[in-house]
């Protein structure tokens, strides 16, 4: 429809303000001239969902029951990509090593910045320094932290073992060792990204109402009690959400081993997704490479519809 | 400014709780010296000392001689510029197609009532549950087929696909006010008008958080750059860092993690206000 065509009826509106139904044979045509244009909208969005989003998530079970290689024709083989991932012995190594990191990235990386924030939150001075600075290590390139720790941890000339030195404390092997090298990578993941954890954390406490902790003080509540009763309450709901988002993103751990271990040593470090990766770029096995997708895919849709049912009933009571 | 928190102001104010906070304050300081300052220094000053300097036990604080050689050498060796404008290409078309396609998209959703909306929207939610990484290798496998392996199209459209920022915009167009959209309709204005001098004027705010998350996970990224450009030449710096880490002198490499920071931490000291206030209110709000 022209501009001048849509200012006529603008304008017959505007005489009679009772009008006519326009005839049947007509509003449809309107109405699907309507839907032409919201869907030429639309499209743009819809085949790169399509392409990237809905058709490899199908694509991923499709292929985890078929021998695949790109070029050939597929084979459909049944259950033996899982069968066959389940006898690797990098398998169990894998899952293993991916929950020990998602479980000490909670242990650590979980009760650090939520201190860090109680303690930011009552500070009155150079509040944004503190928001910059613990800030800055997300800005930094996810490979660049990689690299630069697993320059700190190296065992000989690395900052780490300097610094044990100067504590007089004894040295130890970081990432090169097989019983430090998880550890070592989960001090680097907590470092580049508390960050964001801690300003969301601190967002939440400063909406945390004043009289709260005031009615607590009153009745006899000293720090540690006033915390317990009522600042973990309040920020309960955060609290739980964060903790879904870092098992989900944790469970994804990839560049740290990737770039600091190259999942070594002895597989003390090969995750999930690095398994997943060398399956399919290293064995050439795109069968093996999405049976292992999928079973991934399974565990964390679990922890994200858990994530996503929470923040949804939350935000309507809210 | 004065709402009160764990401490009351009058505990603050007693000469003990006074000590104790300057205390905790300048603990608190050095600790963010040490932990998150610190190491970003020992990069930028580790890339200006000698080859036997930077390996040298105990460590120098301070740089004996200033060597600019780490940073000049790292640009030519290894070819930053090529990878850095890579970088730029990838996330500038990224940022550019989320732009168009999901504020199109976003807003025929929620002005535009197409037939199946519900469930169309319902899909792109539910892509919310589907941990993109463990996604990756269907992904690539498509990819490959549409030919796009080495092409930093296989960056752009993907990256529309994300239903994140599709909903932030799609949930900030619905809280838009009905009749301003209708008294441009009654002007006159057609639906590409509507949205392009009407909706997108009043939606600054939004594109400006859907702009830097779009830029930032590009240049973030590395296992997918990894795993669809395996043409040296055409590679981000993220991946050709890990790349050519291997075989080449540590100052030089440092300095190339420096150069390859500099893009987004600037970004982020220019546009920090915004960035923090948006990390904050987007939580909680949930």
């Amino acid at each position: 429809m022209t501009d001048t065509a849509q200012r006529r009826t603008v304008a017959k509106v505007a005489v009679h303000p009772v009008q006519a139904p326009p005839p049947a044979g007509d509003r449809r045509r309107r109405r699907l001239a309507d839907q032409a244009r919201a869907y030429g909208f639309l499209v743009g969005g819809l085949v790169c969902f399509a392409l990237f989003s809905w058709y490899p998530a199908i694509r991923a079970v499709v292929i985890a029951f078929q021998k695949y290689t790109p070029g050939g024709e597929p084979e459909w083989v049944g259950t033996a990509n899982f069968t066959r991932v389940f006898q690797d012995p990098e398998f169990g190594a894998a899952w293993r090593n991916t929950l020990t990191f998602t479980l000490l990235a909670l242990l650590i990386g979980f009760a650090i910045p939520f201190v860090l924030a109680l303690v930011l939150n009552e500070l009155r001075h150079a509040k944004a320094f503190f928001r910059v600075v613990v800030y800055l290590p997300v800005m930094i390139p996810p490979v660049v932290s990689a690299l630069l720790w697993k320059w700190f941890y190296d065992p000989g000339t690395g900052l780490a073992n300097e610094a044990l030195r100067f504590l007089h404390l004894p040295t130890s092997n970081w990432s090169n060792g097989a019983d430090t090298a998880l550890v070592s990578l989960v001090i680097v993941a907590t470092w580049a990204n508390m960050g964001g954890t801690v300003l969301i954390y601190l967002a939440a406490l400063q909406s945390i109402p004043g009289e709260l902790y005031e009615a607590a003080e009153l009745d006899g509540a000293n720090l540690l009690q006033r915390v317990r009763h009522v600042t973990i309450p309040q920020t309960r709901f955060v609290i739980l959400m964060l903790m879904l988002l870092q098992i989900i993103a944790t469970m994804q751990v990839f560049t740290e081993p990737f770039v600091i271990t190259g999942g070594g040593p002895e597989n003390a470090t090969v995750t999930v997704l690095y398994l997943i990766y060398k399956y399919a770029f290293l064995y050439n096995d795109f069968g093996g490479a999405c049976a292992l997708s999928v079973m991934l895919l399974v565990l964390l849709g679990a922890f994200s519809a858990a994530y996503l049912r929470l923040t949804r009933t939350e935000g309507e009571s809210a | 400014m004065s709402t009160r928190t764990l401490l009351s102001p009058a505990a603050l104010a007693r000469p003990r709780g006074k000590a104790v906070y300057w205390t905790v304050f300048t603990g608190t300081v050095l600790l963010f010296v040490i932990a998150f300052l610190f190491p970003v220094y020992w990069m930028v000053t580790g890339a200006m000392k000698s080859a036997d300097e930077v390996a040298r036990t105990p460590p120098t604080l301070v740089p004996e001689r200033w060597h600019v050689s780490g940073y000049t050498d790292a640009w030519d060796l290894m070819q930053l510029p090529e990878h850095l404008w890579n970088t730029v290409v990838q996330a500038a078309g990224a940022w550019l197609c989320q732009l168009v396609f999901c504020t199109a998209a976003a807003y025929a959703l929620s002005k535009l009532r197409p037939a199946f909306g519900k469930v169309i929207l319902g899909g792109i939610l539910a892509t919310l549950m589907v941990p993109a990484q463990a996604l990756v290798v269907p992904k690539y496998l498509t990819v490959a087929d549409l030919g796009l392996l080495n092409d930093p199209v296989a960056i752009w459209l993907p990256a529309v696909a994300n239903a994140f920022n599709l909903y932030l915009l799609k949930r900030f167009f619905d809280q838009l006010p009905r009749d301003v959209l209708e008294a441009a309709e009654m002007d006159g204005a057609g639906r590409l008008r509507t949205l392009w001098s009407i909706v997108l004027p009043m939606s600054r705010p939004v594109l400006g958080v859907v702009s830097i998350f779009a830029l930032v996970a590009v240049w973030q990224d590395f296992l997918w750059p990894l795993m669809v450009f395996s043409d040296t030449d055409k590679q981000p710096i993220s991946v050709a860092l890990v790349q050519l880490s291997q075989n080449i002198p540590l100052t030089v490499l440092i300095a190339a993690m420096v150069i390859a920071s500099i893009p987004m931490v600037a970004m982020f000291l220019a546009f920090q206000r915004h960035i923090i206030a948006g990390i904050g209110a987007g939580s909680t709000k949930g």
